[in-house]
């Protein structure tokens, strides 16, 4: 592990136990981040990429059992830690930035109190050094007349200037990793572009290691160094931005690429792509490749035993029984057919 | 602006447009405070486009505008304070709301909250024949399989009930539950944005075939611009309950006038790794409709304001090929 | 009408991934298998409903025929003077009393019942009403409830009792009165909440009439939360009978009520316990049968209501 590395995750799985059996939520999966890197976590829904951040977070649900061979931020053992340790590390060296500002924040408490609050908390000075930090980062988020906004209540903003609030929170402490859980999804798309650039910049200013998690190919593409594709709760495809966006390995990835309308790519009018089929519960004894209901290249060695990452160069692999030859000339010719 | 809207876009301009709206407005009285005096919201103000049959129009705009209460009064809910819809050319209050339905049908945005939880996926799709009272019990029968089938739902879904279905499934019920009245427009309330991606794209082929198939008129109303450059023929603008552009969709999106729009279209981030992110610079969200900015409503978050935008309100004019409301164009 | 199976649609055969979800119904059903009190107390609730329902089958006498010369006789287990022609003993006028407790099931069921539908019915129909309209609707509907919680309900009862007599259908109707703004409070904010529904919306789209979207829609989704609480009423309303019975204000003699066993009891207390003892375990054991019963509806029917 470099010294640059923020977050090292190794082998991790979630189980929760529900009335049917257990629910394999997240498998075996295993990330890095470095510092000032984005990584994005794409996949849709239940495929278990918000268990992943509230695993990181410790804030998995009772019910949940986690096990990892390893779990480290900044070479501190997670796995060892105590939950009253773990809160010290919340919003301090780990910041969190969820959906929808207005459950992060409490409605009761001025927004400068509450920023305040976790600087004074995590005894990184008093009253008056928090004050100055929390005007000088809503300097930085690009809020005019920081002072009054100090004054106001939650209620009183609007959802873009919220969430710039959330992330001036998530930097009180000069966080070494931020997880942003679909931070713009509940804002309007004008907003949407100005909050992750913002996000961005000050991300980079700070040199925090950034985990975006996104169902939105457009975020993700444009704000990722790296991405992990997920699928049923494992990692389907490793790469950077460009090489999973331009030469996907796992057809899920390319199936997802396809499914979505692109301006100036698709034709108006015409035929997606689409995946059929439904993702699979994943509750009971997983068997075989997750994908293969809905896979168009299904053979044999897809339908039982374990299939693992298949390394294609440094941080790059995927999930598959494709060879990467196979998988770039079947892909590409399915491709060329839904354009 | 009738004449206007005659002689605008539509080479044969003799056929009556499937849906037109005309000057159409709401203002809606809101109380703040238990002792306050009423104060108007006006959530739509002087919309008028139109749309022929088996076209697309969509509606676009951020939350706020007015859309959804767009929707409401073309679906006959909500009676409009100003200007009146035409269905075929009939005023639409001068229907009753039961031959409104005929005509037109919703699908909306949440599968989740728009099917009953307690109702069979049978009992759901009949509904509006059972409340038309169209066809006997063996024909309602039939005709949900019908209509079951042509959605693409399996036929073994029909004694099941919403919570043993997937979103897309559900998405699917809501269509055939808008479609078995054989209505000629049916409004689209955000249909995909509460879908995974790959629903997404299953649903939007299925209401492209289905257009195709029975010759339907959508009014599509989206945030989504990707999608609505895929499925719109018309697009209309909207920013705090007022029209600023309307044209081809094509036009629009090769050439967007109205800074608002352009605003608008640089946003839509494209999966595209080898492009960073926009940079916008619309500033803070929308204001408060309650009190809207003098002039133009969009001259406070405009790059190009001028003077004359904040002290005179544009009109909506048409230009070339579209209609606009904003102080740049004459 | 094409006739087109959608390509992109799914396929009628069941993915292999594919779970069976249970329905609402089979989901209810499942539960109440393994609810320990909704099966105990329902057992016991059937029971004594079966009783009340054969009580002129299974009684061994008729509930008025009178011994004079059979008085006080104690039940069977007194070594000394039971008889298994008289199991539960007789009363102070020789009356079965095992007769005279059988038929005052059916009594206690009958206002319990009836009393819990006819203010579920009102008071629902109120709270619905009041949920769907809002405005100024709902604001008179508030004022209805907030004029009949700040009465004293009880001392009403009983004034009413006292001006029109302990007539069943009276005591019916009285208690219906005393328990409808319970049905309303609750029906009004579930209907609340349900209004908002897009289901509620595209019904409204169809030209539904609002009467049918109440009955239609909005009730399928509060019917869970009616039957709880009449469950509940009804235990409470079995007690109030009895109540005002032994006050000498509800059910008349010699009509054979619970609580006029036990106010005729009173006076021979401390000799003969079992007039006393008898009345008040049937009333004891139906009333907190009837609550495990609707406990059990509703973990059964809305488990996530629970609290």
């Amino acid at each position: 592990m470099s010294s640059d590395t923020v977050l090292e995750v190794e082998n991790l799985s979630v189980d929760i136990a529900v009335p049917a059996g257990t629910l394999h939520a997240v498998s075996n999966l295993s990330l890095q981040v470095e510092q000032g890197e984005t990584l994005c976590i794409v996949g849709e829904s239940g495929c278990g990429k918000s268990i992943t951040s509230l695993a990181i977070m410790n804030l998995l649900p009772r019910k949940a059992k986690l096990t990892a061979d390893k779990l480290a931020l900044e070479d501190r053992d997670l796995l060892s830690m105590s939950e009253s340790e773990f809160a010290k590390l919340r919003g301090d060296r780990i910041g969190m930035i969820f959906q929808d500002p207005m459950t992060s924040l409490n409605p009761v408490f001025r927004i400068g109190d509450q920023l305040e609050e976790v600087y004074i908390q995590h005894g990184k000075g008093g009253r008056k050094e928090a004050r100055e930090r929390a005007e000088f980062l809503l300097e930085k988020v690009g809020i005019v007349a920081p002072t009054e906004r100090l004054s106001q209540y939650p209620h009183q903003l609007s959802g873009g200037l919220r969430q710039r609030m959330m992330i001036a929170m998530t930097l009180m402490c000069d966080p070494a990793l931020i997880i942003a859980d679909e931070p713009t999804t509940a804002l309007d798309v004008t907003m949407q572009a100005q909050t992750l650039n913002l996000l961005r910049s000050l991300q980079k200013e700070f040199n925090a290691g950034l985990i975006l998690i996104t169902h939105d190919l457009g975020v993700v593409a444009r704000m990722a160094d790296r991405v992990m594709v997920m699928y049923a709760g494992r990692a389907v495809e490793i790469g950077s931005a460009e090489e999973v966006f331009d030469m996907p390995t796992h057809p899920y990835t390319q199936g997802l690429i396809d499914c979505i309308p692109v301006p100036g790519r698709t034709e108006p009018g015409s035929k997606l792509g689409s995946i059929r089929g439904i993702v699979p519960a994943l509750v009971g004894d997983l068997d075989g490749c997750m994908f293969r209901n809905r896979c168009d290249h299904v053979s044999d060695p897809c339908l039982s035993g374990d299939i693992g990452l298949t390394e294609i160069s440094a941080g790059r692999a995927y999930r598959c029984h494709l060879s990467p030859e196979e998988s770039k000339n079947k892909l590409s010719v399915e491709g060329a057919a839904c354009p | 602006m009738n004449q206007l809207m005659g002689q605008f876009g539509h080479p044969d301009s003799d056929a009556v447009p499937a849906l037109e709206c005309r000057n159409v407005g709401r203002t809606f009285m809101i109380k703040k405070g238990m002792f306050a005096e009423k104060q108007p919201l006006k959530a739509v103000q002087e919309v008028s486009l139109q749309v022929n049959r088996g076209e697309v129009l969509a509606i676009v705009g951020e939350s706020g505008c007015g859309k959804t209460t767009l929707a409401k009064m073309l679906l006959g809910l909500l009676e409009p304070t100003t200007g009146e819809i035409l269905l075929d050319g009939v005023p639409i209050n001068s229907v009753s709301i039961k031959d409104i339905a005929r005509k037109v049908q919703p699908v909306f945005q949440d599968p989740y909250s728009s099917l009953n939880p307690r109702k069979t996926i049978e009992q759901i799709i009949s509904l509006p024949l059972k409340v038309h009272e169209i066809g006997s019990k063996e024909s309602r029968r039939a005709r949900v399989e019908e209509y079951m089938r042509l959605v693409g739902l399996p036929k073994r879904l029909v004694h099941s009930y919403p919570n043993q279905l997937s979103g897309g499934q559900r998405q699917r019920v809501a269509i055939a539950r808008a479609l078995i009245m054989e209505p000629k427009i049916v409004v689209c309330d955000e249909p995909t944005s509460a879908l995974d991606v790959s629903v997404q794209a299953h649903i939007l082929n299925l209401l492209q075939d289905l257009r195709k198939e029975l010759n339907l008129t959508y009014a599509f109303i989206s945030h989504d611009l990707a999608v609505v450059e895929h499925l719109a023929d018309w697009v209309a603008v909207m920013y705090l309950g007022r029209l600023i552009e309307f044209g081809k969709a094509i036009d629009i999106f090769n050439n967007p006038k109205h800074p608002y729009t352009r605003a608008l279209l640089d946003s839509v981030l494209t999966p595209d790794a080898s492009l960073g992110l926009p940079e916008i610079t619309l500033g803070r969200g929308l204001p408060n409709p309650l009190s809207p900015p003098s002039g133009c409503y969009f001259h406070p978050r405009c790059p190009d304001a001028k003077e004359q935008c904040s002290a005179e309100q544009p009109a909506l004019i048409e230009n070339e090929d579209r209609l606009i409301e904003c102080h740049l164009y004459k | 009408m094409p006739d087109t199976i959608h390509p992109n649609g799914l396929e009628d055969q069941v993915d292999e991934f594919e779970i069976a979800v249970p329905s609402p119904p089979e989901l209810m059903r499942r539960r109440a298998k393994s609810h320990r009190g909704f099966i105990i107390g329902g057992s016991v609730v059937l029971f004594f409903l079966a009783v009340a329902v054969f009580a002129p089958v299974l009684a061994p006498y008729g509930p008025y025929d009178q011994e004079l010369t059979k008085r006080l006789i104690p039940p069977v287990w007194d070594a000394a003077k039971g008889t298994w022609d008289h199991p539960f003993g007789t009363d102070a006028l020789g009356r079965d009393y095992l007769t005279r407790l059988m038929y005052g099931a059916q009594i206690s069921l009958m206002i319990g019942f009836f009393a819990a539908a006819v203010s579920a019915i009102v008071g629902s129909t109120i709270g619905m009403i009041g949920g769907y309209f809002g405005g100024r609707v709902d604001n008179f509907i508030m004022y209805l409830i907030n004029v009949k919680l700040a009465l004293p309900g009880l001392l009403v009862a009983l004034s009413l009792v006292s001006v029109f007599g302990g007539s069943i259908l009276a005591l019916i109707l009285i208690l219906s009165f005393l328990f409808w703004d319970r049905y309303a409070v609750v029906t009004r904010s579930v209907t609340q909440q349900i209004r908002v529904n897009d289901y509620i919306t595209a019904a409204q789209a169809l030209g539904t009439s609002r009467t049918r979207i109440i009955i239609g829609e909005v009730l399928p989704n509060v019917m869970n939360q009616i039957i709880v609480i009449a469950s509940l009423e009804m235990a409470v309303a079995i007690i109030v009978e009895a109540a005002l019975s032994f006050l000498g204000l509800g059910v008349q003699p010699p009509t054979p009520s619970w609580g006029l066993l036990l106010s005729e009891g009173r006076s021979y207390m401390f000799f003969m316990p079992y007039l006393i003892n008898f009345p008040g375990l049937a009333i004891f054991f139906l009333v907190i049968s009837i609550n495990m019963m609707g406990d059990g509806i509703r973990d059964i029917t809305a488990p996530e209501g629970r609290n």
